[in-house]
């Protein structure tokens, strides 16, 4: 069993990964009935021997007496990572995972990037490395950010470009949370664009995330639970929004769309965790979706959204999760990827579902999804028996897909009004280390980035000849 | 003489598991005293208590499938795996073929030959070393092709049959065509004979004549180990002399794979149909027959939309291409025949001379082996493993998709991080065309 590491940063970062270990606490509490610590909680839960306070605290049954998250985070103020060391997780955490500063970095990037990542760039290097040897075997590093402020997005993108040079054996996912349009921080496409090529450059896959798709999945939730026909109210811990039976109690106002975020890192991980008759490890993920070193940014789409109280009614067809997943509602960045080109695309099923549906479902969507000449059957599946909480069934999709192109054009249109006017500028160029060619080759980084989407976009729907093959001379 | 399997990654494990569990259950069964002592001989090694433990060596990359396997053949309470019989490691190969050949190979390679040694020393005979795995993904392709190549190394004369089970043409693993490639160039040169399964083909199977509504890999690997159970239980050959045969691979080679370009093989069982239907159902060797040639004749893999327009050409003319009608010729063809009433079987249809390629006799291509005991609950049961034109599309198809692909060196910076170059792709690319060519001028 291989272990991963989840590095949060900035403000996004720790609520999205607090929702996280709360989250993977329900679920394992939920499959793992006598409370023993397994080979599936080793994978981010660290065994804690008698030293620690032996204050058992307990979770739907699962007793923790000394579980330890294998995590660091990091953030450059103190707020939320105080506040979850005073919530109902504040025993599994210990200080050496935690760093803290009190100003936070004014939502510049190059604060957080240069000031901050040079200042502390031995304190964080110390703590990871302290965070891997406890690990057995460490296989990821999960690292959850945004991309519009200050912190997540600079000094988070640093510690990524450290962890390069620390652990360049060690797989990076990276969770990144994209601004929407009407964001109120008004130099997020600055610090977008500037953490973009920093992304392009250091990791090994992205999972974007869009803010405004977060929000609609929500808002659409909401309606069918408070709205919605007679004999469609929504089973009450099933929706990926919510947080039943978790440690946490009432609610916070961003707590439902981190769920979702959350709920994205159970399910790519669970075929590493519970046992499938086909599994996909977590380097099997850049393996397969990742066909050139850059355009490693994977489309997440998470379904069902819900499941239905009323269990007289047959239960959403399981061909309709296959088909919802390649829907723009499930999406969890604001794309459809049905009209864009697919490069490659991961199945990533959970519950009781064989071989035979995911045959059947992939024959029925392969016509309607465009896919690039040389990967015409470019699908990866895996099947892990553990559903998630609340479901007996449920359906990851990673897509490598262009309609990314149209999420980063935007972006480099809002820096490019910006850009023109030289708007705000300055707050980065007083920072030292900071230089106009950052903000240059930044642009040039996802300029060159979004005109490979292009070149590959073009080919689209064009008949391509097969490359001659070698002729073996008789 | 014994058996040693050797079984890598997830499918190998799991197919093997349900090899052992079919040939244990068929081996115990009834009262047929010296067939069930060859088989367990063959297969299991004894222990003082009396518990069969088979003779197999697993290996996978990481824990989760062998630890499955381990605890599901202990609790049959038949037979189960030596305690000790095991590797793994934390963390799988990624699907990754280079990954698995230049790094998870040599680096486990003391230890995997060890485990080796320790059976092949437990058995009396060596009949030979069957390994196990599937072509698609990381572990059995590569660390597989790695493992096979050091048994080759330290068992020069022995028979090293490896099985092979090949993806669904729609793909479980994106990059399966780089690794199906990268191991099938590579096993050419190694193994003595390459016997092959498609998921495709035993899926229909499933669907079409055991009409299993949700199949699932355990039934897929049902039906593998079944046919796989008629190959390797003990049988009488035409040089076994009226015994159970002691060298089942050196005889499987050697009626088969005579010629060092021809190492494909494949394999059609019938009948095939759910358990309930058994008990209704009545066999007659003449129509078995009948079907199973012109099964192989047609190349259908499976005892349903037999296309009986396809015959053998007529006397001098042989003139046939590669893309035209679907006429199957063979190299060579060993059927086995099982169940009562076996030695009334007439199997002249096989003999037939137009089957086959003008270079070798009939009488040389053609054997039959047999055996009066009915295997597997099947009051009769047929196989034919072809040395045949069968697997040339599947193979030409899964060798254009690998070349397109290639052709725009996409995921190849993924193989080049751990050793695969651009060459050693050509080399593989190279190799396989020449089989192409090779089974293509068969007719």
């Amino acid at each position: 069993m291989t272990q991963s590491v989840v590095v949060q940063v900035g403000q996004c970062g720790n609520q999205v990964g607090c929702r996280f270990w709360d989250l993977a606490l329900r679920e394992h509490a939920h499959v793992n009935k006598k409370g023993l610590y397994d080979e599936a909680l080793s994978s981010f839960f660290r065994n804690m021997i008698l030293w620690k306070v032996p204050h058992a605290t307990v979770c739907a049954g699962l007793i923790l007496t000394h579980l330890n998250p294998q995590a660091v985070l990091v953030d450059m103020e103190e707020g939320v990572v105080n506040e979850i060391l005073q919530g109902p997780l504040r025993e599994m955490f210990d200080s050496t995972q935690l760093l803290t500063d009190v100003s936070g970095s004014g939502n510049n990037w190059a604060v957080g990037h240069m000031t901050y990542g040079s200042a502390y760039r031995e304190q964080i290097v110390d703590k990871l490395r302290k965070a891997a040897e406890h690990c057995d075997c460490l296989q990821c590093f999960f690292l959850i950010h945004s991309m519009g402020g200050g912190t997540g997005s600079g000094l988070g993108t640093r510690v990524l470009s450290l962890l390069e040079e620390e652990f360049p054996e060690v797989c990076r996912i990276v969770t990144s949370i994209y601004p929407s349009a009407e964001d109120d921080v008004i130099t997020s496409p600055y610090n977008s664009v500037l953490a973009m090529r920093e992304l392009t450059e250091h990791a090994d896959c992205v999972l974007p995330v869009e803010n405004q798709s977060l929000v609609d999945i929500v808002d659409k939730i909401k309606h069918m639970s408070h709205g919605g026909k007679p004999g469609s109210a929504i089973k009450r811990d099933s929706t990926i929004i919510s947080g039943q039976g978790g440690l946490s109690g009432t609610e916070k106002p961003f707590d439902a769309m981190n769920n979702i975020v959350a709920n994205l890192l159970l399910n790519i991980t669970s075929s590493a965790r519970f046992e499938g008759s086909l599994n996909m490890d977590l380097n099997e993920i850049a393996m397969n979706l990742v066909p050139f070193p850059r355009l490693h940014y994977l489309v997440p789409s998470l379904t069902p959204l819900y499941t239905l109280a009323d269990v007289s009614v047959p239960t959403r067809r399981l061909d309709q999760m296959f088909s919802d997943a390649f829907s723009k509602d499930h999406q969890l960045i604001r794309a459809d990827p049905k009209h864009s080109l697919y490069l490659a695309c991961a199945l990533m099923v959970r519950g009781n579902v064989q071989v035979s549906d995911l045959r059947r479902n992939i024959e029925r969507l392969k016509p309607l999804l465009p896919f690039v000449s040389w990967n015409q059957e470019g699908w990866k599946t895996s099947l892990c028996s553990v559903p998630p909480v609340g479901h007996s069934h449920a359906l990851l999709a990673l897509a490598n897909n262009t309609c990314v192109k149209l999420t980063f054009m935007e972006l480099r249109e809002r820096f490019i009004r910006l850009y023109r006017k030289k708007a705000h500028l300055h707050h980065y160029l007083h920072v030292d280390g900071m230089e106009q060619s950052c903000f240059s080759e930044a642009i040039s980084s996802l300029s060159s980035l979004i005109e490979e989407y292009q070149h590959l976009d073009a080919t689209k729907g064009t008949l391509m000849p097969d490359a001659p093959r070698l002729r073996i001379a008789r | 003489m014994s058996i040693v399997t050797v079984q890598l990654g997830q499918c190998g494990n799991q197919v093997g598991h349900e090899l052992f569990d079919i040939i244990c259950s068929d081996a115990l069964e009834g009262q047929r005293k010296v067939y069930s002592t060859a088989s367990c001989e063959r297969f299991f090694h004894q222990t003082t208590h009396g518990d069969l433990v088979a003779r197999a060596v697993l290996i996978d990359m990481e824990p989760k499938v062998i630890n499955q396997s381990i605890s599901r053949a202990a609790k049959s309470g038949r037979w189960r795996y030596g305690e000790s019989s095991h590797f793994s490691q934390k963390q799988g190969s990624g699907n990754n073929w280079a990954n698995g050949y230049c790094v998870h190979g040599p680096r486990h390679r003391a230890v995997v030959e060890e485990l080796v040694r320790r059976e092949v020393e437990r058995c009396d005979r060596l009949a030979g070393l069957m390994a196990m795995m599937s072509v698609a993904g990381g572990t059995g392709s590569g660390v597989g092709t790695y493992a096979t190549q050091c048994l080759r190394d330290i068992y020069p004369k022995s028979f090293i049959l490896n099985h092979l089970t090949w993806p669904y043409g729609t793909g479980e693993v994106i990059v399966q065509n780089y690794n199906s490639v990268l191991t099938l160039a590579h096993l050419y040169q190694l193994s003595d004979a390459i016997l092959v399964h498609e998921n495709d083909t035993v899926h229909r199977i499933c669907s079409q004549l055991l009409n299993i509504k949700h199949i699932s890999f355990g039934d897929v690997n049902g039906v593998i180990a079944h046919q796989l159970g008629s190959i390797l239980q003990p049988a009488l050959t035409a040089d076994s002399h009226g015994v159970y045969s002691r060298n089942p691979l050196g005889e499987l080679v050697s009626a088969l794979t005579c010629h060092p370009e021809y190492k494909l093989l494949s394999v059609c069982t019938i009948p095939q149909m759910p358990s309930s239907s058994m008990a209704y159902s009545t066999f007659s060797w003449p129509s078995l027959l009948k079907h199973l040639r012109q099964m192989l004749i047609s190349n259908t893999k499976m005892e349903e939309g037999i296309d009986w327009q396809v015959r053998p050409p007529a006397g001098s003319e042989r003139a046939r291409s590669f893309t035209g009608p679907s006429f199957n010729t063979s190299l060579a063809n060993l059927l086995i025949l099982r169940g009562k009433e076996v030695y009334s079987a007439e199997t002249d249809g096989f003999e037939d001379p137009a089957l086959y390629t003008s270079w070798l006799s009939s009488e040389e291509a053609f054997n039959l082996w047999k055996s009066p005991v009915p295997f597997n609950k099947y009051e009769k049961c047929a196989t034919l493993v072809s040395n045949s034109q069968a697997l040339l599309r599947p193979l030409d198809n899964m060798v254009g998709k690998a070349w397109n692909m290639f052709a725009s060196r996409a995921y190849i910076h993924q193989y080049v991080k751990f050793g695969i170059s651009e060459e050693d792709f050509l080399d593989s690319f190279t190799s396989l065309e020449q089989v192409i060519s090779s089974y293509s001028q068969l007719s």
